[in-house]
């Protein structure tokens, strides 16, 4: 999909690769700090997404006696995820892996209809990355003099500055890791215990681990993660089409490019006069008048860095703009561009996929039983035989109670005359009924028996277990082996 | 890498390691960086192991491998661990200590440490000769029938479990001792046939009524003063019930002639001693709930 638009801008096409290539070193990229609209955009984005993330492990959502009160919070120790009104016990981790689903979905319906919004604005790694590049720039300065202090010999000014942003960097770097361990416990007790020496091993380990990476890949590695880490450009490709509103430099009103001094005219040239402001500004090194490019983040920055240009320039903005690939080819072969098309098939399909799996977990979760029962017959012995001939099977029966009260269950046996039920430490209320206690919010395990006449040629019975205060009741059929089969 | 003596490869310009196979030569391509960086990294690694743990087995002249400076045995650890399992299970079992079974039992809290702890000590210790879950086999019980030879209440799974079944050194053991009939020459090999035929008519299973007429007075000379008259058996001595379905030692002519040849008396071990007193009664508790506790 890549577009030549000049031959002489390709960087080398093709041809041999030398062994210097391949231990090719990175080059240092300087990125000048853009004036414009998509910059103002981008700091708002970053200052919701950080606060996002620093904030929400300190909502406090009331679920009741005993259980925890913060609104987001992966609760490893007990096995439950909550957020907000959801509330995920490992046996529904399917609700999960919906979740993924959806935002992977997102993220594709995004992409067709925009391009890499999300690396350019939303990414977690374009978010810290601009975080550590406006702290580099307060104490470095932009570009031209972060240059220079990078080739000027080490002395007291290079000193103080590199050590003050290395060491402001690992303060932002602490406090991400230290932010991320709030999603795993409760966010009060962990931070205190955090600071007290109290807290669980596993919070430093990760901290520590986050901190870390924070540290080398926003700070030091930056867009080689996009480049070579990360899967997304790749995918990418399979992603977008030719109708999908990408950071496009128009080559049909650019070029030929070349530099104008102000006397000459515009006639029979390009607007793109060669300033280089779209590479400077760039965070990833790349030219984006080379056409669509796996580095490219779609950070839009360099349509600020043009448009400031025009203006100066007095030409119309947008020489670099949000743009189709076949907008610009239909102008370069002088046809009107055709019109921006939102509603495609593969938009359709992923906002029809979208809806439905949300849907169907938002019915899910409305719908979800307040509690839930697992019956799981012996495998050894699969039956036994009793000394008067009936035959007694043995189960294990779960009972899981996702409210927050405790309840009473009732527990009988249909399916079957003359079956005798027993639970294991308890006495028969009445005709082969028994009333179990559950602890609230939790899972409590009885020993259940039940025995059949010998003469009864059954293959499968039914446990009946309701709520008595309720009335809910859920009856699961289970199976009864009355011989080697 | 590069050595300028080696031939290069003409279509993509880069040096080739000079070996030819059928025309086909090999680019000297360097290895990844990141790859070689790796290897030595590994390597760095290995010989910090080697000083560290032990790495280099016994050598001749040396009595054992070398220790490392770590000092590391993993069987020191696995001992360390089970003493430390088995401290931490002590001070959890208190609570069993002091219950009795039938509390342990009916207790939610209690049962469900009991069952837990029963379950996984009932698989280290019972299962191997009374199989998963106690179905048992030919020769050992089943454990989650209603059948006892002995006792199936609560209080008398524990007093087996303790002491055993014919365990010699154990004075309070479960002891029935039953005649080798055959083998020490009290009845002869036809006696003996007879009195299968007897065994077999207790339980409507004989089709020869002159044999038994002919076995019935060695049964009540010989066999009813433990069995019974009946043949119902008698659980104050250990003889088993029979007249029902359920036997031990198979239930076909040859494996009841066998029997009253040979005798059987199988053994169980005593387990006080080997197995604290909380287990014991987690044990008890988790046999008694398999499916025939009485």
């Amino acid at each position: 999909m890549t577009q030549a638009t000049t031959s002489d801008n390709q960087a080398d096409s093709g041809g041999a690769v030398s062994h210097s290539d391949l231990y090719a070193k990175r080059k240092q990229i300087y990125p000048k700090l853009a004036h414009g609209r998509f910059r103002l955009v981008k700091w708002i984005v970053m200052a919701v997404t950080l606060t996002v993330y620093y904030a929400v492990p300190w909502i406090r959502w009331d679920r009741g006696e005993g259980i925890p009160d913060q609104a987001v919070l992966a609760d490893f120790a007990s096995e439950k995820f909550y957020f907000f009104f959801i509330e995920i016990w490992p046996q529904e981790a399917y609700y999960l892996a919906g979740l993924l689903i959806l935002a992977a979905l997102a993220l594709f319906l995004v992409t067709s209809l925009l391009g890499r919004v999300w690396c350019g604005y939303t990414c977690p790694q374009t978010v810290w990355t601009d975080l550590y590049i406006w702290i580099e720039r307060a104490f470095e300065g932009d570009r031209a003099a972060r240059m220079r202090l990078d080739k000027s010999p080490l002395g007291f000014n290079k000193l103080w500055r590199k050590l003050g942003k290395h060491a402001a960097w690992l303060f932002i770097a602490f406090w991400t890791g230290g932010a991320f361990i709030l999603y795993w416990h409760d966010a009060p007790t962990v931070a205190q215990g955090w600071l007290s020496g109290e807290a669980p091993l596993s919070a430093y380990w990760f901290a520590g681990i986050l901190t870390l990476t924070t540290y080398f890949l926003a700070g030091t590695m930056r867009e080689q993660v996009c480049t070579y880490m990360c899967p997304w450009p790749r995918i990418q490709g399979a992603l977008t089409d030719e109708h999908a509103l990408n950071v496009t430099y128009r080559y049909d009103r650019g070029e030929p490019r070349g530099p104008k001094r102000k006397t000459e005219s515009w006639e029979g040239r390009g607007d793109c006069i060669d300033c280089n402001q779209c590479v400077q500004v760039c965070p990833m090194g790349i030219d984006i008048r080379n056409g669509s490019q796996l580095e490219c983040i779609h950070c839009a920055l360099c349509i600020d860095a043009c448009d400031e240009m025009m203006v100066r320039v007095d030409r119309p903005t947008g020489l670099i703009a949000y743009d189709t690939e076949i907008a610009v080819a239909a102008r370069s072969e002088g046809k009107p561009p055709p019109r921006v098309r939102l509603v495609r098939m593969r938009t359709a399909l992923y906002a029809g996929l979208i809806v439905a799996i949300g849907a169907l977990m938002l019915f899910g979760l409305m719908s979800k039983a307040t509690y839930e029962v697992n019956v799981l017959k012996d495998r050894s012995p699969p039956f036994v035989r009793l000394s008067n001939g009936d035959i007694q099977n043995g189960y294990a029966l779960k009972l899981v109670n996702k409210s927050t009260a405790a309840r009473k269950m009732s527990v009988s046996i249909t399916g079957v005359d003359n079956a005798e039920l027993k639970v294991v430490g308890l006495e028969s209320e009445e005709m082969m009924r028994f009333i179990v206690p559950v602890a609230a919010h939790g899972v409590d395990r009885y020993r259940v028996l039940v025995v059949v006449p010998a003469a009864s040629d059954i293959s499968t019975i039914n446990f009946v277990i309701s709520d008595l205060d309720t009335g809910e009741e859920i009856t699961n059929r289970v199976p009864f082996q009355s011989g080697e089969r | 890498m590069t050595d300028d003596n080696k031939p290069v490869d003409e279509h993509s310009g880069l040096q080739t390691t000079g070996h030819s196979w059928d025309g086909i030569s090999e680019l000297n391509n360097p290895l990844p960086r990141w790859w070689l960086y790796t290897w030595y990294i590994t390597i760095g690694i290995a010989v910090i192991y080697m000083i560290l743990m032990p790495a280099i087995p016994a050598l001749p002249g040396l009595g054992t491998n070398t220790p490392g400076l770590r000092n590391h045995s993993d069987r020191d650890n696995v001992s360390l661990a089970i003493s430390e399992m088995q401290q931490k299970r002590q001070s959890d079992a208190t609570a069993l200590l002091d219950a009795s079974l039938r509390d342990i039992e009916t207790d939610r809290d209690l049962q469900q440490f009991a069952l837990a702890m029963g379950e996984s000590l009932f698989g280290d210790n019972c299962a191997t000769c009374h199989g998963a879950g106690g179905r048992g086999a030919k020769g050992y019980p089943v454990l989650a029938d209603d059948i006892w030879l002995w006792d199936g209440t609560l209080e008398g799974i524990e007093t087996t479990l303790r002491h055993g079944i014919r365990h010699e050194e154990d004075e309070d053991t479960r002891f029935s001792a039953m005649p080798r009939f055959g083998q020490d020459g009290f009845l002869t090999a036809a006696q003996i046939s007879d009195l299968t035929e007897y065994v077999l008519h207790l339980s409507d299973r004989s089709d020869d009524p002159e044999a038994v007429e002919r076995a019935s007075g060695n049964w009540v000379a010989q066999c009813s003063s433990c069995h019974g008259d009946q043949g119902k058996g008698d659980r104050t001595q250990g003889a088993p019930d029979l007249t029902d379905a359920d036997w031990l030692f198979g239930d076909s002519k040859r494996d009841i002639f066998d029997t009253i040849y040979h005798a059987r008396n199988s053994h169980m071990p005593a387990w006080e001693g080997r197995l604290d007193d909380a287990s014991i009664k987690a044990l008890a508790v988790y046999v008694h709930s398999l499916g025939g506790g009485e």
